[in-house]
């Protein structure tokens, strides 16, 4: 009964100055949706910078890296065991690239639960020829079907398909950049020579293009039996495992653990790409700024309301306290007043700035670097529509506190004894 | 002898605005049920003062004040905002409507406020009250559109919403020409005779006072008689 009557109190009030209330909404509208707009904008380019790495990075890489081994002869001599040996140029030893007992460590990651999926990989080094010089480049023997599931490789792919290089032996995906350097059109035959000294011949099925230059210079794709074939190797030679997660935040903690269970190298995405979540946060910390700054500016204009209202309803809030409405029933009605003002012009805010973001995402936007993006991109998630509106509501929550418990503090006494 | 149903006990105040002075000294008196009491003195003898301690808005005093036999010493702000919804009826010199609510709307306020009774109930018991103070056609005007001689009977609707204990008024009819205070003072009378309505009017006019049962006559924020 109280709430009913505390809430047509209020509507009264509202609807007594209207135009007011109004603009305070509008106010408040206008901030939400640029919050909305700003936030999707931001967030899809984010989430569209963070793909160009996430997408195509592994969560993981099982490696074997060229290294200095860390057990030195002199450390086997028992007599220096105590000493303190210092050993100068020492160089690298043979060591394989291969990955030992790859199928074991396949089938056990495989088991794994927090793994999404696993693309095995051969990375060989080698040199295009073009007429009488050589561009060097690498060669990436890949499980096209892995590849495609788990780091979208059919999105890089401007010319031909993914699956050419399975069907047709002794096929190959170029770089974009570098089938230009050597005049390479899809269906003519190219020549590589292996490190080993070993010439193959190589049909063009297809481009890709990565939205990275110097990627796109060097990288080449073919199945993993065409690049065992090219470096002579058997049918269980692999170089790398890439490992997809669930949660690419478990990565460093999981790589730790391959390495130390699979006895390889293990290197997790952060590691590689330290950078790439500083630019995500710096552009949401922008967006939340001017969305609060504009709120803020909207939570003023409520507060300047509210105080006018009880300006000129100074009578009025009188005569109901004389009545028998406490102070904390007026203070009600006017925290009621400032936070339908935020909700209706939260809701409005909401929807105007779902169609903006509908607008910026039929934007046209081509880019070289970006094949497969056509208008600018826009993130959707539910999460910055309910943050605008528990914004809205809390902003106005606090711009009505101090009107409404200065309104609740008014002295019956003082105002009738005015009259 | 009749219940008591309100009681000032030694009740004094003091302004310090912006030197102390005090304005009501050391009064005691009561009313009893169905009593029609005038509050009668010189402009600035205190009246307005006593009225509004005895109406629980100001708790600012020393002494103390009985209402139906219990002390507001020490209650808390929303209990004496209670105690005013349930028991004691305004009217002042001023009418205080709500411009955006209607005649009818108004005179519910108070009663939607107590919740004793579902809203129905309240809008049959308001306009049974507009009827009794003859303005029953009003109802669904806004309180802006009536006037002032109208607006201070709708203002004595509100006061009744409830059943109150008592009505205060204060200067009721000062605002008013001859003929509407002549209404109105008619009005107190038909309550105070016909419903037993416990009444304590202030007022400057003597004629008023005289015609009612019982004249407190305050000076300098002391009781000459009563
Ligand atoms: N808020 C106040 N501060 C200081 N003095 C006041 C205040 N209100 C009233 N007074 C003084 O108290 C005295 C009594 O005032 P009041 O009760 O209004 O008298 P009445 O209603 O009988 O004309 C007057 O002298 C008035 O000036
Ligand atoms: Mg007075």
């Amino acid at each position: 009964m109280n709430a009913k009557l505390i809430y047509r109190i209020a509507a009264s009030l509202l609807l007594a100055r209207w135009k007011q209330t109004l603009v305070a909404a509008i106010g408040v509208m206008f901030s939400i949706t640029m919050f909305i707009a700003l936030l999707g904008f931001m967030n899809g380019l984010n989430d569209l910078l963070d793909g160009l790495i996430l997408n195509r990075t592994p969560h993981i890489r099982l490696f074997n890296e060229i290294k200095v081994n860390d057990r030195q002869p002199i450390a086997q001599v028992p007599k220096f065991s105590s000493a303190h040996n210092f050993i100068h140029s020492i160089k690298p030893t043979e060591t394989r690239r291969e990955i030992y007992n790859s199928q074991p460590i396949i089938k056990a990651i495989q088991k794994d639960d927090r793994v999404l999926g696993i693309a095995p990989k051969i990375n060989t080094q080698v040199f295009f020829n073009a007429g009488t010089i050589d561009i060097s480049g690498v060669i990436n023997g890949i499980d096209v079907e892995a590849e495609r599931r788990l780091f979208f490789f059919d999105d890089y792919i401007t010319h031909g398909t993914s699956k050419d290089i399975n069907i047709m032996s002794n096929s190959i995906i170029l770089g974009k950049a570098l089938a230009d350097q050597l005049i390479a059109n899809i269906g003519d035959i190219i020549q590589v020579t292996t490190p080993q000294g070993a010439q193959f011949s190589l049909k063009v099925v297809g481009y890709f293009q990565s939205g990275i230059l110097e990627l796109d210079k060097v990288q080449t794709y073919t199945s993993l039996a065409t690049a065992q074939k090219i470096i002579g190797k058997s049918n269980s030679y692999i170089t790398d495992i890439q490992i997809k997660l669930k949660n690419y935040e478990w990565a460093p903690g999981i790589a730790k653990e391959y390495h130390q269970r699979f006895d390889t190298d293990a290197e997790d995405i952060q590691t590689v790409n330290a950078q790439f979540e500083t630019g995500s946060s710096i552009r949401s910390l922008i967006s939340y700024a001017v969305g609060i700054t504009l709120l803020v500016v909207a939570g003023f204009g409520i507060y300047n309301i509210l105080n006018m209202m009880i300006y000129e309803k100074m009578d009025s809030i009188a005569i109901l306290k004389a009545t028998g409405f406490s102070g904390s029933d007026v203070n009600r009605i006017f925290i009621l007043i400032a936070l339908s003002i935020g909700f209706s012009g939260g809701i409005a805010g909401i929807i105007l700035g779902f169609l903006i973001s509908k607008f910026i995402d039929d934007i046209p936007f081509n880019t070289e670097a970006l094949p497969t993006v056509t208008t600018y991109p826009v993130n959707y998630d539910l999460i910055y529509y309910a943050i605008g509106l528990s914004f809205s509501l809390i902003t106005t929550y606090f711009a009505g506190l101090f009107p409404a418990s200065k309104a609740s503090r008014i002295d019956p006494v003082a105002i009738i004894r005015g009259k | 002898m009749q219940q008591v149903i309100l009681e000032a006990k030694n009740i004094s105040k003091d302004f310090h605005d912006p030197i102390t002075i005090q304005v009501l000294k050391d009064i005691t008196f009561s009313i009893s049920k169905g009593e029609f009491v005038s509050m009668v003195g010189k402009s600035g003898s205190g009246k307005s003062t006593l009225l509004y301690v005895l109406s629980t808005m100001d708790t600012d005093f020393e002494g103390e004040l009985l209402i139906d036999g219990e002390s507001t010493r020490e209650k808390s702000e929303s209990h004496l905002a209670h105690i005013r919804n349930e028991k004691i009826g305004f009217v002042f010199q001023f009418h205080y409507l709500w411009n955006e609510f209607t005649v009818l709307e108004n005179v519910m306020l108070p009663g939607l406020k107590l919740g004793k009774f579902s809203e129905q109930e309240v809008e049959h018991r308001a306009i049974e009250r507009l009827r009794r103070l003859d303005i029953e056609k009003l109802a669904l005007k806004k309180a802006s559109q009536i006037s002032g001689g109208e607006k201070q009977r709708v203002a004595l609707a509100r006061a009744l919403i409830n059943d109150p204990l008592i009505i205060m008024g204060d200067e009721p009819t000062g605002n008013l020409d001859k003929k509407n205070s002549e209404i109105v003072f008619e009005l107190f009378k038909k309550m105070s005779a016909e419903l037993n309505q416990t009444l304590l009017i202030v007022t400057h006019d003597p004629g008023f006072a005289e015609r009612t049962q019982r004249i407190i006559e305050l000076e300098d924020g002391r009781i000459l008689k009563h």
